[in-house]
Formats: structure tokens, C-alpha cells, sequence
């Protein structure tokens, strides 16, 4: 195997280095920013600053520039992964990266079937950015998806896509498919309509949220019971809560690695399960076919 | 006028508290379902992959009044009682 040029791996390192990047800006502007407290402090994301609008004044929040730190990692990830392709496949990073699509393509082909074979760089975008954004709390950042702000525009992107989908038997039928199977139900069913966004959106807010606020009590109260249980020792030993060392690791890990990519996974099973489900593939071919056949008579 | 914020905050509280007995339900579900996708696994061996796949969308979906449930709570916690004790004092200010 030929060795690689340095032009070619100074590129590497630059996308590497533009990986890590992000996350220690994020890092430096929220020591900057944020004065440290001790005990339990549950807030939302903080504000950084305020740009004056015409209506209401519009809050640059953490959230929104923690997602687009987690959008500029996922970016170079990309980049990096595909940097280098060959027919040969003789880079590691290549069969990595053969290996997310060719899975993702196929749980795409299992669950939406053959009209939505496009569907893979959409359901991977959701995948990698939704599980980014959970994994930053690894890092001490406020974690975007524990704000509804963030998690409710993507609901609202697939119901918009839903709806879409809904669409393409055309209108008339889009209105009659509320008023199945009776036409008493259709408040419950507009209800139903309505539900399902929101369902997905507090789903994955509530999950990583409640994570984070568990974490926090627990970690209060081991303080707390060390300096009870360990008041006896001499001098400064006792002022070092022993027991918040390494056991608040262990729920990290099932609430920040675990739980995170989970809810990575539920929310771009759901997007396809919704879409999929929202296509009636039966009319929309058997119009088709009608209209060809008109066309050509 | 300290009684009345008192009885705000108490009363928040309270009602988080209640809010929280929703989470029994997801709890039995999950665990039945969790049962059932054992059984299967058991009974099918080769099938655990789509099996297990099956069970965590099932319990994400029974999980779903459970966090209905738990936003309210975090909402009568930490957002309710700021604009109540508002209300209360800009009242007090009126009369």
C-alpha cells in the first residue's frame, strides 16, 4: 500500500482538529460565561445574548449554539470518513463508513419498503445528529435535545413530511381520511393528527431531561451523605465528597451513552414508521396508473 | 402574603408529586412487555434481533404517558411557581 501524502494527511488533521474544535469552543464560552455553584442547579439552557428584533427580542440560547456545534462536528465527521475513497476500500474509516450506510439503507428497506429507497441520507442525518447532540453532555455541554425548542423543530420537519406524504393521493383524499372510519370521529382524529409530533418531541426531550435532573440529585445527595457519613476523618479529608467519585459514572452511562443513542434510534425509527405509514401506496399507483392510461387514449 | 406564596410553592409541589403517579403505568407496561419479548426470545432463539428491536419502539411508545406525565411535573416545578408568585404579587400591588 502506497503511503499517503502529506498534503492528504495535513487534511486529515485539519478535519480532525475542526472535530474537537467546536466542542472546546463550546466548552471555553460556557466556563466564560457560566459562574460554577455547588449543590443542586437544575436550569434551563442559559441565554449568551440578545439580538433586539422588531417583535420580540430574539435570545441566542445554548441550546441553539450547541446544535450547531454538534451540526460542525457531524459535518467534519463526514468529511473525514469519506475523505480518501477508493475502489479498494484501503482505508479503515472506508468500511466504517460503508458499514453505517449500508446499514442504515437496509433498516430503511426493511421498515418503509421499495418507494422510499431515498430516504437513507435523511434517516442517517436524524441518527448522527440527534445522537451527537445527546453524547455532548459527555463533555460537560448542555445537551441541545434536552431542550423542547430544539427537539420540537425536528417533530415539526417530519410532521411536515407526514403530511406530505399524506398528500400525494391528493387533497379530496387527505380530507377524507380524517373522517374515517366514521364521521363522528374527526375531532379525535385532527387530536390524533396533532399528537403525533408533539408525542415525538416530548419523547426525546423528556428522556435526555429527566436524565440530566436524576443525574443532578444524585449527585447532590452523595455529597451530602458523604459529609455525613464521613465527618469523623481528620482534617480536609472530610470537606472531599468521597462518594461522588466514580458512582455517579456508572448512571452516566446508561443515561448519556445508553439513553442517548437509543433515543437517537427511537426517534428515526418513528420518522419512519410515520412517514411510511402515511403514504397509502394502493391508491396512489392505482391513480397513477388511471392517469397513463388517459393520457394515452 | 409570605402564607399565600407558601401555599403556592407547597401546592406546586404537591401537584408534581401527584403528576408522578402516572409513572406506574409505563412501569407495568414495559415490564409486561419486556416479558413477553423474554418468552419469545426463548422460544425463538434466532429471532432476538428484530425481537429486541421490537420491544424497545414498543416500550418508547408505552413510555409515552409516562413523560407527558414528567414534563408536567418539571413544569409545576420550576416554571409554574415563578409566574404564580407574579400574578400573586402584581394582585397585591393592584389593590
Amino acid at each position: 500500500m502506497k503511503k499517503p501524502s502529506l498534503r492528504f494527511r495535513l487534511t486529515d488533521a485539519f478535519y480532525i482538529a475542526m472535530m474537537i474544535l467546536p466542542i472546546v469552543f463550546g466548552i471555553v464560552l460556557k466556563v466564560l460565561t457560566k459562574p460554577a455553584t455547588t449543590g443542586i442547579s437544575i436550569t434551563g439552557a442559559g441565554i449568551y445574548f440578545t439580538i433586539p428584533m422588531p417583535i420580540q427580542d430574539f435570545p441566542v440560547t445554548e441550546s441553539q449554539v450547541n446544535s450547531v456545534i454538534a451540526l460542525v462536528v457531524v459535518l467534519f465527521l463526514c468529511l473525514y470518513l469519506t475523505h480518501g475513497l477508493t475502489e479498494k476500500a484501503d482505508l479503515k474509516r472506508q468500511h466504517f463508513a460503508e458499514m453505517a450506510v449500508t446499514k442504515v439503507d437496509d433498516l430503511v428497506k426493511e421498515n418503509m419498503g421499495e418507494y422510499f429507497n431515498g430516504f437513507t441520507p435523511f434517516i442517517i442525518a436524524i441518527l448522527a445528529l440527534s445522537a451527537v447532540s445527546s453524547l455532548l453532555t459527555l463533555c460537560g455541554l448542555f445537551p441541545p435535545t434536552s431542550d423542547i425548542n430544539i427537539v420540537g423543530g425536528w417533530a415539526v420537519l417530519v410532521f411536515f413530511l407526514i403530511t406530505y406524504y399524506k398528500m400525494k393521493c391528493g387533497p379530496v383524499n387527505y380530507l377524507k381520511s380524517f373522517t374515517q372510519p366514521v364521521a363522528l370521529l374527526t375531532p379525535i382524529n385532527l387530536i390524533s393528527e396533532v399528537a403525533t409530533p408533539v408525542s415525538m418531541a416530548f419523547r426525546h426531550y423528556g428522556n435526555v431531561l429527566s436524565g440530566t435532573v436524576i443525574s443532578v440529585l444524585l449527585g447532590s445527595a452523595l455529597a451530602g451523605l458523604s459529609a455525613k457519613l464521613l465527618s469523623f476523618l481528620p482534617g480536609f479529608l472530610a470537606d472531599i465528597p468521597l462518594f461522588q467519585v466514580g458512582i455517579p459514572a456508572v448512571l452516566s452511562l446508561y443515561f448519556d451513552l445508553f439513553s442517548g443513542c437509543l433515543q437517537a434510534f427511537i426517534f428515526a425509527m418513528l420518522t419512519m414508521m410515520y412517514v411510511a405509514g402515511a403514504f397509502d401506496a394502493e391508491t396512489f399507483f392505482k391513480k397513477k396508473a388511471r392517469k397513463s392510461a388517459k393520457n394515452k387514449s | 402574603m409570605e402564607l399565600a406564596i407558601g401555599i403556592i410553592l407547597g401546592c406546586c409541589a404537591l401537584g408534581a408529586g401527584m403528576a408522578m403517579i402516572a409513572g406506574i403505568g409505563p412501569g407495568i407496561g414495559e415490564g409486561n412487555a419486556v416479558a413477553s419479548a423474554c418468552e419469545a426470545i426463548a422460544r425463538q432463539p434466532e429471532s432476538k434481533g428484530s425481537v429486541t428491536t421490537t420491544m424497545l419502539m414498543g416500550c418508547a411508545i408505552a413510555e409515552t404517558t409516562g413523560l407527558y406525565a414528567l414534563v408536567i411535573a418539571i413544569l409545576l416545578i420550576f416554571v409554574a411557581p415563578n409566574i404564580l408568585v407574579n400574578i400573586l404579587t402584581e394582585a397585591m400591588q393592584a389593590l
